[in-house]
């Protein structure tokens, strides 16, 4: 019997293993894929590292520092800050027609551009500064007020408004046109007070240190193990049945696969409303260049482009993908410490893409599809950055198709579904949510999820 | 346990919450917040490893004692006095 079994091996579900095993927890995480990292996650394809997600590690803040997520997470699993290694970024630009705004890990570079570039909305943007919390300041009605109602008592120009939205939109807002005002808070913070870093060796250092943890505090880890059903009885969770039909018995359980992903497990809900997930994917087209990115002129960590004045936050409407907007990052451009850099130049492009169109093409229709979205997703970016076209000596992508098998979250959908569980609770007394449908996304947002949830529901009995 | 040696487990406890803060300079009539960076997290953590290293259970209605190092202290001399050092 175990005290709490935990569905997911991703960053939400391996944090909250760390804090209840720490508290000597007898913990069994379930993971349906024969690796960690869920959203993630890293692979090697043709001798090549790549990760699946990591552009940047968010609410990057100096060793020492007292204050922030990334301070709390470092203290409540008991890493010192030297074990994320995390180096800053060079700096980053919100670019759209005829207008570039530059931003980097001090806000006042952020604030200094607004002032060249939109004068007359400055004190409107230090209005919205004053407006915004934290993590710990929202509760679920605060959370879902609407940003764009909220952003328009404060900048008067659209244009500012969609630049400002476009970065904290796509790095976790699930909804599509307008943002949730708790999510966009944490998202400002996360990004423009905080800012990018990035271990050098990617996501694998962090999982690899998670999972390390977690090991050595006695957290039992079991991989190719899916949870099929969890037995329901009077309200309460009796155990849950994996794919090969053994059963486990817990206390309680802990499910990072999504609210409806969960909810389609227990065995007491014969429906569940599938109009609730999220819809929003992507595409992400990673190309190896035989140089530094830098030795192009790309030289930026991650720009955030947008060709019309106007940033739509929206699922396809009649293609694979939406290729309007798009997100350029190049993992070299981080100051890593003691001159180390990447051996290959790298440029990731990650464009919005619609998953049922994905999922509804034949295997060949498929590949030829993925190579005419890479395609088109460089030419889409090149006009925002050098191109580097003819440099390109490897490439690989991955779908909404690819995100789905591998996490079999509904719909690929990166950020889960548009409406939050802050609390964490479902209907059944002893089940609870953490991870992208709590609330909290991103690698420090999912981290923040499975520890406060384990606080919350599963360390005091 | 003497008040001196529950005291010097607390500052342990905190040395491992909050590796970041100096506890040399800790007042101990005055509050935990007003001189450390804690929030409700890390005060969870204090009744946790006290738990965990000491067997001691805090209600959570009795929270409100581990205010400040004194306190702390004396709130916790009748629940620790029996155990050895
Ligand atoms: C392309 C891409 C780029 C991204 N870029 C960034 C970035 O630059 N910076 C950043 O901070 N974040 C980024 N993210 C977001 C970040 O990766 C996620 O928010 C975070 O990893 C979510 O973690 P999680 O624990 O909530 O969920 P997940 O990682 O999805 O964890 C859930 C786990 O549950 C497992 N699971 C599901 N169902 C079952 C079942 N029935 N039984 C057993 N196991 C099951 C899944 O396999 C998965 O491992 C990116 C994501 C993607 C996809």
């Amino acid at each position: 019997m175990y005290d709490t079994i935990i569905i997911g091996a991703g960053m939400s579900g391996l944090a909250a293993g760390i804090r209840l095993a720490h508290y000597d927890q007898k913990v069994c995480i379930l993971e349906r894929h024969y690796t960690i990292g869920g959203l993630n996650s890293f692979y090697r394809v043709g001798g090549r590292d790549y990760d699946v997600g990591l552009h940047a590690v968010t609410n990057f803040t100096e060793k020492g520092a007292k204050k922030g997520p990334l301070a709390k997470i470092l203290r409540q699993l008991r890493f010192k800050w030297e074990e994320f290694s995390l180096s800053p970024q060079a700096g980053s630009r919100i670019s759209f027609p005829g207008m570039d705004l530059k931003f980097d890990n001090d806000i006042e570079l952020l604030r200094s551009e607004i002032a060249s570039h939109f004068p007359d909305q400055v004190d409107g943007f230090r209005k919205l500064e004053a407006l915004i919390g934290g993590y710990d300041q929202l509760d679920q009605e605060s959370f879902e007020q609407s940003t764009r109602e909220i952003m328009g008592t404060c900048i008067t120009d659209p244009l500012l408004t969609d630049m400002l939205l476009c970065p904290l939109m796509w790095y976790g807002n699930a909804r599509e046109h307008d943002m949730d005002w708790g999510q966009f808070s944490i998202m400002f913070e996360s990004i423009y007070r905080e800012g990018f870093a990035r271990p050098f060796k990617g996501v694998r250092l962090i999982l690899k240190n998670l999972v390390k943890r977690y090991r050595s505090l006695g957290g039992e880890l079991k991989l190719r193990k899916g949870v099929k059903r969890i037995h329901v009885q009077d309200g309460h969770a009796q155990a849950v049945e994996l794919d090969d039909g053994e059963i486990i018995v817990g206390k309680r359980v802990l499910s990072s696969a999504g609210r409806i992903e969960t909810l389609r497990m227990c065995d007491d809900v014969s429906e569940v409303d599938t109009r609730q997930v999220g819809k929003l994917t992507f595409i992400e087209s990673i190309s190896i260049l035989d140089r530094q990115p830098t030795d192009l002129g790309l030289d930026e960590t991650i720009v955030f482009y947008n060709d019309s004045d106007k940033f739509h936050w929206e699922r396809p409407q009649d293609d694979l993908c939406d290729m309007r907007t798009g997100v350029i990052c190049s993992p070299n451009n981080y100051e890593y410490s003691d001159g180390q850099q990447l051996d290959d130049g790298v440029v990731r492009i990650t464009s919005i893409a619609e998953f049922d169109r994905w999922n509804q093409l034949d295997e060949s229709a498929y590949q030829v599809a993925k190579a005419r979205w890479y395609d088109r997703a460089v030419e889409s970016a090149v006009r925002f950055v050098p191109d580097f076209r003819s440099q390109v000596i490897a490439t690989d992508m991955f779908t909404p198709k690819t995100i789905r098998r591998f996490t079999w979250h509904d719909n690929g959908a990166v950020y889960g579904a548009p409406d939050k569980k802050l609390d964490g609770t479902t209907h059944l007394d002893n089940v609870f949510l953490c991870g992208t449908d709590q609330g909290f996304v991103g690698i420090i947002g999912s981290i923040m999820s499975g520890i406060s949830i384990a606080n919350q529901h599963c360390l005091r009995d | 346990m003497a008040p001196a040696e529950i005291r010097e487990a607390i500052i342990e406890i905190l040395e491992d919450i909050a590796p970041d803060e100096d506890l040399s300079t800790l007042e101990d009539p005055k509050a935990f917040r007003d001189q450390l960076e804690l929030d409700s997290m890390d005060f969870l953590d204090i009744v946790m490893e006290l738990r965990k290293r000491y067997r001691v259970q805090v209600p959570e209605e009795d929270y409100g004692h581990l205010n400040s190092m004194a306190s702390t202290v004396e709130y916790l001399t009748p629940k620790m006095e029996d155990i050895a050092v």
